[in-house]
């Protein structure tokens, strides 16, 4: 053993009092194991929910808004005589003007995945008597399924008929089942205006969403415009993927002022959940810190210990010569050595759990338990536990290099 | 005698108070010179101060008035981490109750201070430990703990970590406290060898007769003050 004599002064101490040591290291892997894994937890279960939204939402959506036309004098003093207004909604149609230039526009943007156009229109499914109102998305179904996998969502059917097919409808299972209604079968919609047609199902998706599943249907552009009676350049919306959704709010503002249209990110659009979101964030983030303090409190005393019951040693050593920067650098070891031990360990103890929980299958849309190894989870969980040994070793040691030898051998 | 030596070791007017439980002068203005060589004893009744003054010249103690010179050095006033240094190279202790770390091993106890100077290597360090055991005789608890060993041992033990550096002047306290009288000579002999051979200088508080008459010069206290200088 050549280390350093302050090194080999903290081995010594620590490995002749091993109990100590393993009890203040367990304090440390049971932190940060816990801690990893409830953050693991949460960000998991977010990502989880971010995608079900994906799946449906895109990340920045672009249409026009609606604008509540304004009086032509504008309401003044209210001594004067009253006008009376009856505001309405001024837009002539929700078309977004020249679609293309602005797809093309956005395609150039940097940290742009997807561009795709849509058109939704509200309809009514008929079977016979039966009838269900929903939404029919226009889309070309090759770029929305690059957007949404629509694709992993199919329980029958291919995605590529509806492109063959100009009258196909891709139906969600919901209306399938209620309308009784299989791949191949005709199905007759009805738009809010009242153009009927009548199309065939090539394909019915799945998503575990019952509110998109009983609901929602694709169909072509072309179609939705003439359900709508639109041209053919009728588009509503635009939908923006980018490579980070969590930045979308930062595109937001500058899409808007690229294209002249609304561009609502989708957490705006989502407000509830990422409410929800930021809940469960600082729910576990709160308890795990707190099984971190406790864990620090724990290496706090132990470090404490130790050195009032170094006390003799800590005379004799600055009597021989070692100065207090040395006794703080012992004991600073001391409480590294535990941490990451300690931490080491928690990192293990973490990994065994996480490995068990995925394996955990909770079923519906959510199939295994949504947990996964993050990088950055770890990374922050190393450093946290690091830093909080260390925070907790630092206060006892400082006070060790504040030993005054002459007091100890007064005794 | 000795006059024209090296002063090692110069105290001016040292005064020390304990405030504890009461306000109590321990050191009435002690003024002496130590010289390069000098096997010094210090001898008196107990509570007379030798302590106090041991702990004033070891330079831990530093809350006492007056100045202290050490090699012509002033230390008094200086940093703590700088003292410390002072302490690991030029002065070696051998406290009253021995004070050895337990955890460590005898051989690692006489180590500990000279792995502190960092001037040799490990192995130097080690072959000089054990030089300095056998010097003692006691190189055969080497690789015992240092809390499985007996007083005596012990106390050898801490002579012989206090010579590890080879110091300029080693203090001790009461060093043959613990040790019978075989012990006691062969300490003495060591002492009054590192004294005239390597001109080693030794200062020791002591109770013990045949330690003071041995030694080259014996300087007596009484209450916080020198009786006699001894020359």
């Amino acid at each position: 053993m050549k280390f350093n004599v302050n090194t080999d002064i903290a081995l010594t101490h620590l490995l002749t009092r091993k109990k100590q040591t393993v009890i203040a290291s367990m304090g440390v892997t049971v932190g940060i194991g816990i801690f990893i894994f409830m953050i693991s937890l949460v960000v998991g279960f977010n990502k989880d929910s971010d995608e079900s939204i994906f799946k449906s939402v895109p990340h920045l959506r672009i249409y026009q808004e609606d604008e509540i036309c304004q009086p032509l004098i504008p309401k003044e003093e209210t001594s004067l005589l009253p006008i009376i207004i009856n505001p309405k909604i001024s837009n002539l149609s929700n078309t977004l003007i020249n679609p293309d230039k602005i797809i093309s526009d956005l395609k150039s943007q940097k940290d742009v995945v997807n561009v795709t156009r849509q058109i939704s229109v509200n309809i009514f499914y008929n079977n016979g008597k039966s009838q269900i109102n929903g939404i029919a998305s226009g889309v070309d179904i090759i770029e929305a399924n690059n957007m949404f996998d629509i694709k992993s969502t199919m329980l029958a059917g291919d995605i590529k008929d509806l492109q063959s097919n100009p009258n196909g409808i891709i139906l969600g299972v919901g209306i399938a089942d209620k309308l009784n209604i299989r791949v191949n079968d005709y199905i007759s919609i009805i738009s809010s205006i009242g153009v009927g047609k009548v199309l065939k199902v090539v394909g019915i998706f799945k998503t575990s969403n019952s509110s998109i599943d009983d609901t929602k249907s694709y169909i072509n552009l072309a179609v939705a415009q003439q359900l709508l009676k639109q041209s053919s350049s009728y588009v509503t919306d635009i939908y923006v993927n980018i490579t980070n959704p969590d930045n979308a709010p930062a595109y937001s503002e500058k899409f808007s002022a690229l294209t002249g249209y609304k561009a609502e990110d989708w957490q705006s659009a989502n407000e509830s959940t990422m409410a929800k979101k930021q809940t469960r964030k600082v729910m576990f983030g709160s308890i795990s810190f707190a099984i971190l303090l406790v864990a620090a409190f724990g290496i706090y005393n132990i470090i404490n210990m130790t050195i009032n019951e170094k006390m003799n040693d800590i005379a004799i050593l600055k009597a021989t010569g070692f100065s207090g920067k040395d006794v703080m650098n012992i004991f600073i070891k001391e409480t590294l050595i535990i941490g990451i031990t300690g931490t080491i360990f928690g990192l293990l103890v973490a990994t065994v759990l996480i490995h068990f929980l995925s394996k955990v299958y909770i079923g519906g849309d959510v199939g295994y338990f949504p947990i996964d190894f993050e990088k950055n989870v770890y990374i922050s969980g190393a450093i946290i536990g690091m830093f909080i040994t260390l925070a907790a070793g630092f206060i006892p040691a400082r006070n060790a290099a504040k030993v005054d030898p002459i007091e100890i051998f007064k005794r | 005698m000795n006059k024209d030596k090296q002063i090692i070791l110069k105290a001016e007017n040292l005064v020390k108070y304990y405030y504890e439980p009461v306000k109590f002068q321990a050191l009435k203005s002690i003024s002496f010179k130590v010289y390069e060589g000098e096997f010094l004893s210090v001898v008196g009744k107990s509570g007379c101060g030798k302590t106090t003054m041991m702990y004033i010249l070891s330079t831990m103690d530093t809350d006492y008035e007056g100045e202290l010179f050490i090699s012509g050095e002033k230390v008094t006033g200086k940093k703590s981490d700088y003292l410390a240094d002072i302490r690991n190279k030029h002065i070696g202790f051998v406290f009253q109750f021995h004070y050895l770390l337990p955890e460590f091993t005898c051989l690692k106890n006489v180590m500990i201070p000279a792995l502190k100077l960092n001037k040799y290597s490990y192995e130097e360090v080690e072959q000089r430990a054990y030089e300095k055991l056998e010097l003692l005789g006691i190189k055969e608890q080497a690789h015992k703990q240092a809390s499985k060993i007996s007083g005596g041992q012990q106390q050898r033990v801490a002579i012989a970590r206090a010579l590890i550096n080879d110091p300029k002047i080693i203090m001790c306290d009461e060093p043959t406290g613990n040790l019978d009288s075989k012990n006691t000579n062969i300490v003495i002999d060591i002492f009054r060898k590192l004294a005239t051979d390597y001109g080693q200088t030794i200062i020791a508080v002591t109770h013990d007769k045949d330690f003071s008459d041995k030694s080259t010069r014996t300087m007596e206290m009484k209450d916080g003050e020198i009786l006699s200088h001894g020359w």
